[in-house]
C-alpha cells in the first residue's frame, strides 16, 4: 500500500488516555508535528465529556474538577504544545508491523507508517444481549452510558420511572443525575452481594436521594410492547441464580444497564496483539508495550480503571516508552541489555495483573508498579509479591473489594531481590490471614 | 451525662470512602468523630451533621455552534436542602458562546458568593 503520511507517533483515541501519552511522548523529545492523535468523535476530550460529575483529578491535580474540565487541561496542553491531531476519524486498521489506516472527512483514505503506535481506544458498556435478560424488546432499555450521553450532552431525558440494573459507579451516578433532572429513580439492583462501584458513590447518589439499592437481586424479565412497562426483579442465591418465588413486578418506562465495561480491542486484535482473557486488553510489560513490538496500550483499553487519574500516570508511561522506542530506534533501554522476563502471575484472590510481564535487563530497575484487581470483598489481608518461594515485599489492606482497583510498588532494593532470586516467575497474592471473607 | 448515639457515615471527600464514626450527643451536637483517615475526612463528618453540603454539577442551555449544552459546576459545595431550588434556578439559565471554562456562568448562585462555573470551553 501507498504511504500518503508521514508520523512517527500515532495515538489511537483523543481521551485522557491518549492525550496523555501524547503529552509524555512530546516531552521525552518527539517533536509535536511527528505527533497525530486520532479520535473518532467530533472533538477530544474522551468520554470524560459526558462525565459532567466532579470528583476527576484528586491525584494529579488535588482538586476536584468535573470530566471536561479535566480532559480540558490536556487538550489545552495539546493545542499549547502544537501536537497534531485529527477528530471525526477512524482508524481502520493497525497491523503487526505498524501500518496505520483510517479515514477523514478532510483527509479522505490515510494509510501511513508508524514508528510506534500508542492505543488508546478505551473501553464499551456491556450490553443487554450479552446478560440474555428475557422478555420483550422494547424501547427505553439503554447502557447507563448512553442515558449519560443523552442527559449531558444532547439534552434528552431517556425517561421518568427508571430501574438500574447493576451498580457500578456510571449507574450509580446516573441514578442522581437523573433524580435531579426530575425522573423517579425507583431501585438500583446488584446481582452480587456487594456493589461495584465507589462506597462515596453509593452515599452521594444514593443514599442522599433515598434510592434502594437491592444487592443480590437481578432483572428476569422486561415487559412492554412499545415501550418498557415494567421490569420482574427476582432476588439471586450464592450461585446468582434467581430463586423461584422471589419475583416482584416493578412498573417503570426506562431500564439503565450498568453492567461492566469491557476494553476495546478490535484494532489490537487486527494487530495480532496477545489479549489477557480477564482484562480484555491486551498483555504488557512493564513499558506498557504489548505482544507486538513498538505498540503500546493504556488506560481502559488495557483493564478498565476507576480513576482517572490513574490512566493519566498509565498513558505517561505508555507515551514515555513510546517516546524512547522511536528514540533509540526499537530499543526500550538502551543503558542495559535484555537478559529475560519474568512472567507476573494472579494468584489466592488476585484476579489479574498489569503488567503481565517484566522484561529482565542486566540492571534491575529504580522501581516496578503493579496494579490488581481482587476477585471478592476481603478485611484484614496482607497483599503479597512472591518469586521463587520468598515474600519479596508484603502490605496490610484493612479491607479489599473487586470494585477497588490496587497497586503495589517495588522499590530500588525489592527489583534488586526480584532479580536475584532469578525464578522467571512473580505471583501477586492475597494472604487472608483471618479469611474473614464477607 | 447525657447519652450519645453514633452514627456511621461513608465519608465522600475522596474514592477512598472511610467509614467514619460519628458521636452525637441528644440534641445532635457532635462529640466525637472516628475512623477518618485524614483532615478533610473529619471536617467533612463534622458539617455533615451540622449543615450538610453537596458539590452540585449539572448542565446550562447553550447557544454555539458546537454544542446545545454547557457543563457547569458550583464553586463550592452549597447546602444539601438546596439542591432542588439550585435544579429549578439552572433551568432558566441560558448562555451563549463564547465561554471560557473557569468564567462564572451566575454569580451568587444560591448562596452568596458561590458561583456556577463554566466547565468547558466552547470557542463559538
Amino acid at each position: 500500500m501507498e504511504y500518503n503520511m508521514e508520523k512517527k507517533l500515532v495515538v489511537v483515541g483523543g481521551g485522557p488516555a491518549g492525550l496523555a501519552a501524547a503529552l509524555e511522548a512530546k516531552r521525552n523529545g518527539i517533536s509535536p508535528d511527528d505527533i497525530l492523535i486520532i479520535e473518532r468523535d467530533r472533538e477530544l476530550g474522551g468520554i470524560l465529556n459526558q462525565c459532567i460529575h466532579a470528583g476527576f483529578g484528586l491525584h494529579m491535580f488535588g482538586e476536584e474538577l468535573s470530566g471536561p474540565e479535566y480532559s480540558g487541561r490536556f487538550i489545552e496542553d495539546v493545542k499549547n504544545e502544537g501536537i497534531g491531531y485529527v477528530t471525526n476519524s477512524m482508524v481502520l486498521s493497525v497491523s503487526d508491523d505498524r501500518v496505520v489506516t483510517f479515514v477523514s472527512p478532510e483527509l479522505g483514505f490515510v494509510c501511513m507508517k508508524a514508528e510506534a503506535v500508542v492505543l488508546c481506544t478505551g473501553c464499551r458498556e456491556r450490553t443487554r444481549g450479552a446478560l440474555n435478560i428475557p422478555g420483550t424488546r422494547p424501547a427505553g432499555i439503554y447502557s447507563a452510558g448512553t442515558a449519560q450521553r443523552f442527559v449531558n450532552i444532547e439534552g434528552f431525558m431517556p425517561g421518568k420511572r427508571v430501574v438500574i440494573l447493576g451498580s457500578g459507579d456510571i449507574g450509580l451516578i446516573m441514578a442522581r443525575r437523573m433524580t435531579l433532572e426530575g425522573a423517579k429513580v425507583l431501585r438500583v439492583c446488584e446481582l452480587m452481594p456487594y456493589s461495584g462501584g465507589l462506597a462515596r458513590n453509593i452515599a452521594q447518589c444514593l443514599n442522599d436521594f433515598d434510592i434502594p439499592l437491592y444487592l443480590s437481586h437481578t432483572v428476569t424479565e422486561i415487559r412492554g410492547r412499545e415501550r418498557v412497562e415494567g421490569v420482574v426483579i427476582s432476588k439471586v442465591d450464592e450461585n446468582r441464580r434467581p430463586i423461584p418465588g422471589t419475583e416482584e413486578y416493578v412498573e417503570c418506562d426506562t431500564l439503565l444497564l450498568s453492567v461492566g465495561l469491557i476494553p476495546e480491542n478490535e484494532l489490537a486484535k487486527s494487530a495480532g496483539i496477545k489479549l489477557d482473557r480477564i482484562t480484555g486488553g491486551a498483555v504488557v510489560n512493564q513499558f506498557n508495550e504489548t505482544s507486538v513490538e513498538g505498540i503500546f496500550a493504556c488506560g481502559n483499553a488495557l483493564h478498565v480503571h476507576d480513576l482517572v487519574d490513574f490512566v493519566t500516570r498509565e498513558a505517561y508511561m505508555a507515551g514515555k516508552s513510546a517516546a524512547e522506542y522511536i528514540k533509540n530506534n526499537g530499543e526500550l533501554d538502551v543503558d542495559s541489555e535484555v537478559v529475560g522476563a519474568i512472567v507476573c502471575k494472579a494468584v489466592d484472590g488476585v484476579r489479574y495483573t498489569v503488567p503481565q510481564q517484566v522484561v529482565k535487563f542486566e540492571k534491575s530497575p529504580a522501581e516496578l508498579k503493579f496494579f490488581f484487581r481482587v476477585d471478592n470483598i476481603y478485611k484484614k489481608v496482607n497483599i503479597e509479591l512472591v518469586s521463587g518461594g520468598e515474600v519479596i515485599k508484603s502490605v496490610s489492606k484493612r479491607s479489599v473489594a473487586p470494585g477497588e482497583m490496587e497497586s503495589i510498588v517495588l522499590s530500588a532494593a525489592e527489583c534488586a531481590r526480584l532479580y536475584e532470586l532469578n525464578s522467571g516467575e512473580l505471583e501477586i497474592r492475597l494472604n487472608k490471614n483471618e479469611t474473614a471473607k464477607a | 451525662m447525657n447519652e450519645l448515639t453514633t452514627k456511621t457515615l461513608t465519608c465522600i471527600v475522596c474514592p477512598i470512602g472511610c467509614q467514619i464514626e460519628v458521636r452525637l450527643s441528644e440534641n445532635g451536637q457532635v462529640k466525637d468523630i472516628s475512623g477518618n483517615t485524614c483532615k478533610r475526612g473529619y471536617a467533612y463528618a463534622e458539617t455533615e451533621f451540622t449543615n450538610p453540603t453537596r458539590t452540585l454539577t449539572s448542565t446550562v442551555r447553550c447557544k454555539s455552534k458546537s454544542e446545545r449544552f454547557l457543563p457547569v459546576r458550583t464553586s463550592a459545595p452549597i447546602p444539601k436542602p438546596k439542591l432542588n431550588e439550585a435544579m429549578e434556578l439552572i433551568k432558566t439559565i441560558d448562555v451563549s458562546a463564547p465561554i471560557k471554562m473557569g468564567e462564572v456562568v451566575y454569580a451568587d448562585f444560591v448562596e452568596k458568593g458561590i458561583d456556577l462555573l463554566a466547565c468547558k470551553t466552547v470557542e463559538e
